[in-house]
Order: C-alpha cells, then sequence, then structure tokens
C-alpha cells in the first residue's frame, strides 16, 4: 500500500542523478500545416517514420494535427532526456500507437543509446489538442544509480529498440 | 558582395522567411541567439530544410543540435563545412 509521504518529510538521500524527468512542448498545428504546404514530404521524411505517417494520414483531414501532436511529442521528448545537442535525429523519436488506443513512446538508434545511458526504466507519454494546438508531454524515472529495485520490479523497457 | 556576405545574405533571407523572429532580421547581429529571438523549435525545422534547398546541402543527423541553428554566426559556420565537404 503506498502511504502519501509529505515532500518535505521524504528523508531521501542525495541522489547523484535525477530520478524523474519530464519534458513538455505545445505546436500550432497552423504551424505545421505550413510546413506541409511549403516543404511537402520533405518535412515528413525527415520528421517521422512511416507508422507515424500512416496514422496521421489514416486520418481524413486529420494529418497536421496528429503530425503536431507527434512532433510535439518528440521535442518534449528532447526536453526530457537534454538531447537538444547529442544530433539525435527526430526520426529516431517515435510516437507509436498502440491497438488499445494508447500511445507510447518507441526510442531507436542515438536516443534510445542516450536514454539508456541515463538509467531510464520507464516512459510515460500523453498527447492532446484541441483547436489549433497540440502538446506533449514525457515523463521518465531514472533507476537509482546503485540499482536499488524500484525500477527493476517494474516493466521492462519495452520502448527501447537499437536498430542494426 | 563577395562569397561570405552572399552566404550571409542567404541565411538571412531564409530566417526572415522562415524563423519568425520576434523583430526584423536587420536587427539580428550574427551572435545574437535565435530561439531567445522567438524562433521555435518547429520554425528551426523549417529553417534547416530551407537552408537545405537554398545552398543545396543536407544536414547530417549529428548536426541536428541546437547550437548549430542558434545564432546567424553558428549556421554560417555549419553551412561553410557542409558547402566544402
Amino acid at each position: 500500500m503506498n502511504t502519501p509521504v509529505p515532500f518535505q518529510n521524504l528523508g531521501m538521500p542525495r541522489l547523484d542523478r535525477q530520478r524523474l524527468r519530464v519534458g513538455m512542448d505545445v505546436v500550432d498545428i497552423r504551424r505545421v500545416s505550413e510546413s506541409l504546404d511549403r516543404f511537402g514530404d520533405r518535412f515528413v521524411q525527415r520528421l517521422f517514420r512511416p507508422g507515424e505517417i500512416d496514422y496521421a494520414r489514416a486520418g481524413e483531414g486529420q494529418a497536421a494535427e496528429r503530425l503536431a501532436a507527434r512532433f510535439a511529442a518528440k521535442e518534449a521528448a528532447i526536453k526530457a532526456f537534454n538531447l537538444s545537442e547529442a544530433g539525435v535525429a527526430w526520426r529516431d523519436i517515435e510516437v507509436q500507437k498502440l491497438p488499445d488506443g494508447a500511445c507510447r513512446l518507441a526510442l531507436h538508434g542515438l536516443a534510445a543509446a542516450h536514454v539508456e545511458q541515463l538509467g531510464v526504466c520507464e516512459i510515460a507519454l500523453s498527447l492532446t489538442h484541441d483547436g489549433d494546438y497540440a502538446a506533449a508531454v514525457v515523463t521518465a524515472l531514472v533507476a537509482p544509480a546503485d540499482g536499488a529495485p524500484v525500477c527493476a520490479a517494474a516493466a521492462a523497457p519495452v520502448s527501447f529498440s537499437f536498430p542494426s | 558582395m563577395n562569397n561570405d556576405q552572399e552566404i550571409e545574405h542567404k541565411i538571412r533571407t531564409v530566417l526572415r522567411d522562415h524563423a519568425r523572429l520576434s523583430k526584423p532580421i536587420e536587427q539580428i547581429e550574427p551572435t545574437t541567439d535565435l530561439y531567445q529571438a522567438g524562433m521555435t523549435s518547429h520554425a528551426s525545422v523549417n529553417v534547416m530544410l530551407a537552408l537545405e534547398s537554398a545552398f543545396d546541402i543536407e544536414f547530417a543527423d549529428h548536426m541536428l543540435k541546437r547550437s548549430v541553428f542558434n545564432s546567424v554566426a553558428s549556421i554560417r559556420d555549419a553551412v561553410a563545412e557542409l558547402t566544402h565537404a
């Protein structure tokens, strides 16, 4: 049973790495529509993986808002994991749509390597859009440096995938 | 206009058209932080794609860093690296 603990009474030892990470981003859907008009397929192919593109195009008239939400998720992940100077391709941060309608973040290549190095063991993703704006929040839990069981008992980091 | 001036002029034209800066491009110094001047991450993607068209170059994945698109000067360095490759 989890008993809420007053924040000031946590008495936690100073940790040598950040345990909870968060990033968020908001994107103007109209700007994404403009990018699609200006750059067409170059814009899409540069930022998104085939599964993301297929999902966006499957929604009639919803491509811009779906791509905007996915771009927000990529930028939220970049913020959550400090990837802005890592030289990570946007395509290596993927939003996957699960059969139950939920979305999850899947990381590939350099993005996956960096996030694994951070010790991230769980990632949660939330997307939304309303009117002209789409937004995303990425939160992540980092395993303790000493390998304490907090994350070891959690689900395996199924969202990591390293391409050959 | 020499080659360096021409390159900077093209970069400024791209920024004027795509960066959505909060002030006129003429007021942007070579080292002005473009993100502080209003360029969003999404606008920086447009800038990158427009630069690729303007200079017939392609930014490799390892160059997709905030610092590369941070200022006119940093963009100029990246364009020079790619056009001299």
